[in-house]
């Protein structure tokens, strides 16, 4: 298995993608903020395609939007945390945006080129090229380096806004950077697992750590533990059964690991 | 697999439409209105649009009220997991519409249990999201690909609607509108404020089961028109735009209903005199709407 280039590729970027996803993911659903995640991932179809109808790097496009979605979206809500309204309203519209540039390009494109709308929303981990692969490590551990500095004080402003404010903790900042840092690791994930599975690896492997323990280092390592094992167990059986797609089984693994600690765990939750 | 997902059938009819049909505008409005309603085809698009719009502003509404946007956004995703499903196994679309919805909506009722916690009650919403449309493109994956139409599947089509399709589409949304009818007055109590509505006899926890499978049957049969992708756009806009406007109840939901129909009409008629996609004009019109309501109310 590890002999063929794609496969070493697509774990090698898999488990960059998964521990930033674990990580990042454990403060999403601290945060009760797994929704503004799942317009991120509508954000990052929507940005992606811009891309391919203009022409330019699908990347671009794809960094650009999520990073500036999680920016405006800390930006329009309260305290950093944008009513669920607004940002069901705004990226219903973003996906009819998405919509109209799939038609531009598919009716401009050439054909060759005609499932880059599937690519987009369901992922291609395995067709990866090195420079890919690359840039998701070189951007899995800026992620990670951010959330190491941001830390200590995300986690006082998420657990008690008013208190972290008073004390001079710049809550409203932190949320907006915290936002644009979920923007990025979106986009990272979708070229892993698409745009319209990406919610799973950052809501479910953290749901499932929640559930297990309060503790926030023990459940941020659960989060990235449980996230790193999906993308290997998923890796794995799609290889051996090549009829399943790995995205599927990725985030099928997942869902599978939050199914057994929620049915396991009424542990104990200090944090809620 | 070339382009066979993408240049599916939709697109064909599109072209197919532009040469034999589509005569663009031709700066009378009287012809172009009439032009709207000659074919059989758009007579029941706009049929379609209608019910469907009616149904998505009064269910919105509520939705909207009980802040369950993101219950509503997965099981308009779980839509689409029940069409490849029934394209797999080979049995009416509909019928895969409607079992998967009904399924997640009983799935989401189990997942939040009476103690919520904001944020892992979303967590488990993600999960299922996530797990649901995963499946989907496993079906879909399955199918080998000669799959015509995953992107109307996924953003809906307007096109090749049949009379007997908006037949069903009547029935549900009559029996969608009249279980809220029935059940308005201790749903808008349990919505407002379920602890008081508890302490006074209400049936929260049944009501709010019961919302969630009129909203999974109303999200599977807009999801026919707009496709699972765009359902939200006319469950979520125009009631958060009636809700901006408004807060009696009554006046709400008949202002959401209204704006749905306008924008779904507009979106029709728009589609129909371009190449663009019906749901672009749809969420675009109403996501226009909802921040001119923002802007001035």
């Amino acid at each position: 298995m590890l002999a063929q280039e794609f496969m070493r590729n697509a774990l090698i970027a898999g488990s960059f993608v998964g521990i930033a996803c674990g990580l990042v993911g454990w403060f999403v659903v601290l945060r009760a903020q797994v929704f503004a995640g799942d317009a991120l991932s509508h954000v990052a179809f929507t940005g992606a395609l811009a891309a391919a109808a203009l022409g330019i790097d699908i990347r671009a496009g794809l960094f650009l939007a999520t990073i500036l979605g999680g920016v405006v979206m800390g930006a329009l809500g309260d305290r950093a945390r944008a009513d669920d309204v607004v940002i069901g309203t705004l990226f219903a519209w973003t996906l009819g945006l998405g919509v109209l540039f799939l038609t531009i390009f598919t009716t401009n494109g050439s054909g060759s080129n005609g499932t880059a709308g599937v690519r987009v929303l369901f992922g291609s981990i395995f067709g990866l090229s090195t420079t890919d692969v690359r840039i998701s490590v070189v951007l899995a551990v800026a992620a990670v380096a951010v959330l190491a500095v941001l830390g200590r004080p995300l986690l006082f402003a998420s657990l008690d806004g008013a208190v972290a404010a008073a004390q001079g903790v710049p809550v409203r900042m932190i949320g907006l950077v915290f936002l644009g840092l979920v923007g990025l690791v979106a986009a990272q994930a979708t070229q892993a697992v698409g745009a319209l599975l990406l919610l799973g690896l950052l809501a479910a492997p953290a749901g499932a750590a929640h559930r297990l323990t309060g503790r926030p280092y023990l459940g941020l390592g659960l989060s990235a533990l449980f996230a790193l094992g999906s993308v290997w167990v998923g890796l794995t059986l799609s290889y051996v059964f090549p009829t399943l797609p790995p995205s599927t089984m990725i985030i099928s693994t997942a869902a599978g690991i939050y199914v057994t600690a929620r049915s396991l765990s009424p542990l104990r939750r200090l944090v809620g | 697999m070339g382009g066979s997902w993408w240049s599916a059938r939709p697109t064909c009819t599109g072209t197919m439409l532009t040469s034999s049909v589509f005569t663009g505008l031709s700066w009378n409005p009287v012809d172009d209105v009439h032009a709207l309603f000659t074919y059989p085809f758009m007579q029941h698009a706009l049929a379609a649009g209608t019910i469907v719009a009616v149904m998505a502003g009064v269910i919105g509404w509520f939705m909207v009220l009980r802040r369950q946007t993101f219950a509503g956004h997965t099981l308009s995703l779980t839509a689409f997991t029940g069409a490849s499903a029934a394209v797999l196994a080979g049995v009416p679309i509909v019928l895969g519409y409607f079992t998967v919805c009904g399924l997640g909506a009983l799935a989401l009722a189990g997942a939040s249990g009476p103690r919520r916690s904001q944020g892992t009650e979303s967590a488990a919403t993600g999960s299922i999201q996530a797990f649901a449309l995963g499946l989907g493109f496993l079906f879909v994956s399955l199918y080998h690909g000669v799959l015509n139409g995953l992107d109307s599947l996924l953003f809906g089509t307007f096109l090749g609607i049949t009379s007997s399709q908006v037949f069903v589409l009547l029935v549900v949304a009559a029996i969608a509108i009249a279980l809220v009818a029935v059940a308005a007055r201790p749903l808008l109590f349990a919505s407002v404020d379920p602890d008081v509505a508890r302490a006074s006899g209400v049936r929260v926890q049944l009501l709010g089961l019961g919302f969630l499978l009129v909203l999974g049957l109303s999200v599977a049969e807009t999801s026919q028109i707009t496709g699972a992708l765009l359902v939200f756009a006319l469950l979520v806009t125009p009631a958060a735009t009636a809700q901006r406007l408004t807060t009696r109840p009554l006046a709400g939901v008949v202002l959401s209903v209204a704006l749905a129909l306008l924008v779904t009409w507009l979106g029709l008629a728009l589609a129909y005199f371009s190449v663009y996609p019906v749901g672009f004009y749809i969420t675009s019109l109403s996501f226009a709407l909802y921040v001119l309501a923002r802007m001035f109310a």
